[in-house]
């Protein structure tokens, strides 16, 4: 098996751990430093794979326009969650809700039972993209929501008509569940269940859900219900719980109630 | 190239193939091979770090004390794939998100340790390097292979650009649903390693038992 050049192995504790550290030491360089130079890259596919899903949730994309010139048609403005109300201040372009999540000043920690979503801390403030006709009359409503799955954090969108309860799209663009199970949330098929579905009864409770098995004409509340993703319970519920927090009085709520309002 | 350089890096495409051969590597052999585009990426990450991680051992093999080698070539082996996982992050993002997981898991490839063990760790670095390359390349023959049938029978095209228009859109090609489901993977190998242990019969494995004839009934049995 030893070659004859081959010095024989060195066994001294101290050798061992001297290359050990070494080891550790130059792939742990190595891999620091690609991944701080590669990070602005990184960083700039994210936001132009979210500004893709975007306009692809609005319809924007139809109007044969890129994905950049498309997502300028976006009135993109930031909410404070509590009080419902605009707050211009705040950067929408530059939000990441990553970020956000975890600094203390821009937001809170939330007790147990009220993050139905598993977040723990929820931004204060959180952008909202709407899309106006040439009359100035709100046409879509795209909303950020994430939450929990079974294995990762589901971070998505979803697009409400004008009427403010009728969903237009839902898609997430980053996730890390099982492909094939929870990773169905990604499925076309799926997605295309959701336009026409209404999130609010009508008193503006969220009744949005997603339920075991296929959802046909004769379900009762079908409007209101969603087939869950086969083999995948834990990510069903974890949609489902993300989609009552963000619709709830936690989430966008207060919002869509003074924007409603307002209009009225 | 001398003849037995030559013989390195070529044996492992068809003569000690790592998949077909050796069996290993299936696991993302089945997982990556729905579209050629996902295949030929994951073919050059593994071709990229088993060819450098082999080479950085066989470098560093003089100094690596055997009692922790196996956790050396691991150190070594994952943050090659960290690289590679980030560089595909930055320059071909959409290919990444398909992949997910399956980058992450070059880790834990066979074939990556496999040749590192019981290559690199004995031989210079240009032959470990071309031992790295050949079964990268190994890999990805097959893989290729595979993903090229299933993309083509699966979705009636391939890299993406439509070959067989699909009856869906119009066309007159019925897609082979089973083609996109990893089963396919399974039986696609399965009969390319019968077909080349036809042709090549010294593949064939002795069987590890041989079942005794049945034993003539006996007085005391009858």
């Amino acid at each position: 098996m030893t070659e004859t050049n081959q010095t024989p192995a060195p066994h001294s504790g101290r050798r061992t751990l001297g290359v050990a550290i070494a080891v550790c030491l130059v792939c742990s360089l190595i891999v620091a430093s690609t991944a701080v130079m590669l990070k602005p890259i990184q960083l700039a596919n994210r936001i132009e794979a979210r500004q893709q899903v975007l306009v692809e949730l609005a319809g924007l994309t139809a109007r044969g326009l890129s994905a950049e010139q498309a997502y300028r048609q976006f009135d993109v403005r930031m909410v404070e969650l509590a009080s419902g109300e605009y707050h211009d201040d705040q950067d929408a372009e530059q939000f990441e809700i990553t970020r956000a999540g975890k600094d203390a000043a821009q937001s809170i920690s939330l007790a147990p039972e009220q993050d139905l979503a598993q977040i723990r801390r929820k931004p204060k403030y959180l952008p909202v993209y709407q899309v106006f006709d040439q009359a100035g009359k709100l046409e879509t409503l795209v909303l950020p929501i994430y939450g929990y799955g079974l294995w990762s954090t589901l971070y998505g969108f979803i697009a409400l008509e004008g009427d403010l309860r009728t969903v237009r799209g839902i898609q997430f663009y980053q996730h890390a569940e099982t492909p094939g199970l929870g990773g169905e949330v990604d499925n076309s098929r799926w997605l295309d269940l959701w336009p026409g579905k209404v999130v609010f009864d009508d008193d503006w409770q969220p009744r949005i859900e997603l339920v075991k098995g296929a959802v046909s004409t004769d379900t009762p509340d079908n409007q209101h219900k969603v087939d869950g993703l086969s083999g995948a319970t834990m990510t069903t519920r974890g949609i489902n719980n993300l989609l009552k927090f963000w619709f709830g009085q936690e989430g966008f709520r207060p919002f869509l109630l003074r924007l409603r309002e307002k209009r009225s | 190239m001398t003849p037995s350089t030559r013989k390195i890096l070529f044996a492992p495409l068809v003569d000690n193939n790592p998949i077909i051969l050796q069996v290993l590597g299936i696991c993302s052999a089945l997982a990556v091979t729905t579209k050629l585009s996902t295949a030929l990426t994951m073919c050059i990450a593994l071709t990229l770090v088993v060819a450098c991680s082999s080479t950085l051992i066989s470098l560093i093999r003089h100094y690596i004390p055997t009692n922790i080698r196996i956790i050396v070539q691991m150190t070594i082996i994952a943050s090659l794939v960290i690289v590679v996982d980030q560089f595909l992050r930055a320059f071909a993002y959409e290919i990444s998100r398909e992949l997910s997981v399956f980058v992450g898991l070059i880790i834990t490839n066979c074939i990556v340790m496999g040749r590192a063990e019981a290559f690199a760790m004995k031989n210079p670095p240009w032959p470990s390097f071309l031992d790295g390359l050949g079964n990268g390349l190994g890999f990805s023959v097959i893989l290729l292979m595979v993903g090229t049938m299933r993309e083509l029978f699966g979705s009636g095209s391939l890299f993406g650009f439509s070959i067989l228009p699909l009856a869906r859109d119009g066309g007159w090609y019925e897609a082979n649903g089973l083609m996109l489901l990893p089963p396919s993977a399974f039986f696609l190998i399965g009969m390319i390693i019968w077909g080349v242990r036809s042709w090549k019969t010294g593949q064939v494995e002795q069987p590890e038992f041989r079942i005794q004839p049945a034993h003539n009934p006996t007085e005391a049995t009858r």
